[in-house]
């Protein structure tokens, strides 16, 4: 089961450059919420920050408190490694490992973390390529083909499963969809939407109407602040603030 | 330099307004036919009608495409929903008017006879009505839309006393019937234009504070 995310005071640097400042916000168990706003407003940073992918940059820090479920992701005793199982990500573009066939690359999180019973494996694969609406596409050439051989569409899916296989509580999204054509980018989207019964996700996207299509809650992020957040129909239809409304209806700057 | 969108808006604000301009038009001449009794005023509503149907048809068409092609949010989606809404109601303006005429054509088939209903007046409150709430909509005023959903309680008034002097004048003499009913059915269908100025300017709140005050209430989405 998904569990909710509570963020407060959250600040990121780049350097000596601040990309969050002070962030405040608590995202609901089991439910998807959109980041939105401008190139460069941290939106992705936030996420990386949620499970410390952020401090994998060189020079690139964070501060302040995320608690995922019971876990202190910036606790004293946090496990950078078990934080990153617990809440999995998925990139904007597709990567699989290449060369490793489609089995292999689901169970690539599994093996990493000391997984060996090739029975429970198997299970946890097939479990995780059901999850990800994968299975049926894939199920005759698991060992066959590779991961680089299915389309852009099946490879975002393909990864989708490989973050599921070591049984996340948290699904990150950072752009899934934007690298895809509409087929595949609705396939995600009906996908997102299924997760949420069993995992708490949150999407970052460029594209509104997606955020609009798939997201319960919504947080607008400009100059590294959070500007409003709220349920993704009353962002979409009635925002609080001006600058919320003036980037959604593209009238920013 | 304005955004193709920004000019599809701009367009649409701008067809609306002059189907406003249309449905007025309607009104005005509606109540001069019966203020005159001449039947020419009346063909002037009843050809103006394909006009206003017309202009219904495009404003849709225009609706429709912003929606599809452009996916407007917030401010800009509550604009086009209201416009197709306003759009509607004007249409109905229309109709009213054209059986405001119908009305009066059969009124002026007949010997004039004194009923005590100041029908001009009644039409002067709810032109001003239609007025006001086509200005709210041009400047995308919310206070002035307010004004238009105070005038909505007089007009129902007039109607009420109308119905009442008529039937009274109806049951005391039963020659004028026919002419009573006309102006009783004239009074119900001003009520009527009333009734849809208040829901344009109902919509120009929704438009521009995102606001539902439909059914006596302010109602924020939560």
């Amino acid at each position: 089961m998904g569990v909710g995310i509570e963020v407060r005071g959250l600040n990121a640097w780049y350097g000596k450059n601040q990309s969050l400042n002070s962030i405040d916000m608590t995202v609901a168990a089991n439910h998807v919420t959109a980041v939105i706003g401008p190139s460069g407003c941290g939106k992705s940073t936030y996420v990386r920050c949620l499970n410390r992918m952020h401090e994998t940059i060189p020079e690139a820090r964070a501060e302040g408190s995320v608690k995922v479920g019971e876990m202190d992701v910036y606790g004293s005793g946090s496990d950078p490694v078990e934080v990153r199982r617990r809440i999995g990500m998925v990139f904007q573009k597709p990567n699989p490992f290449p060369t490793m066939s489609i089995y292999d690359n689901v169970a690539a999180g599994l093996k990493l973390n000391g997984f060996r019973n090739r029975k429970q494996m198997d299970e946890l694969v097939e479990r995780s390529l059901k999850l990800a609406a994968l299975w049926e596409e894939v199920k005759d050439s698991l060992h066959k083909k590779s991961g680089a051989s299915l389309s852009g569409g099946q490879q975002q899916r393909l990864c989708i499963a490989r973050a599921l296989a070591v049984e996340p509580e948290v699904l990150l999204m950072d752009e899934p969809a934007s690298a895809l054509d509409p087929i595949s980018t609705s396939k995600i989207e009906e996908l997102i939407f299924q997760l949420k019964q069993h995992y708490t996700v949150v999407i970052v996207t460029h594209n509104m109407q997606q955020a609009a299509r798939v997201a319960e809650f919504t947080g607008f992020f400009l100059m590294g602040s959070l500007i409003e957040y709220d349920k993704t129909e009353k962002i979409f239809t009635t925002p609080a603030d001006k600058r919320t409304e003036d980037y959604i209806t593209g009238r920013f700057g | 330099m304005r955004s193709r969108f920004q000019q599809g808006l701009d367009e649409l604000k701008e067809k609306l307004l002059r189907m406003g301009g249309l449905a007025e038009q309607a009104i005005d001449r509606a109540t001069e036919a019966y203020r005159t009794r001449d039947s020419k005023y009346c063909q002037m509503v009843l050809a103006g009608e394909n006009a206003i149907n017309e202009a219904e048809r495009e404003i849709d068409e225009l609706s429709l495409d912003l929606l599809a092609m452009q996916q407007p949010m917030a401010i800009d989606l509550r604009f086009i929903l209201a416009v197709l809404k306003i759009n509607a109601d004007l249409e109905r303006v229309g109709d009213q008017a054209v059986n405001i005429a119908q009305r009066v054509l059969d009124l002026i088939s007949e010997p004039e006879v004194q009923l005590p209903v100041d029908i001009p007046r009644m039409a002067d409150s709810v032109s001003t009505m239609v007025q006001r709430a086509l200005e709210a909509f041009l400047d995308g005023k919310a206070e002035v839309a307010e004004a238009v959903l105070q005038m909505d309680g007089i007009v129902d008034r007039m109607k009420d006393e109308a119905f009442i002097v008529l039937v009274q004048k109806m049951q005391n003499e039963p020659t004028v019937t026919r002419p009573a009913l006309n102006v009783l059915l004239i009074s119900r269908n001003l009520e009527r234009i009333a009734d849809h100025a208040t829901n344009i300017a109902e919509d120009v709140i929704f438009w521009v504070r995102g606001a539902d005050v439909r059914h006596g209430g302010a109602h924020y989405r939560q």
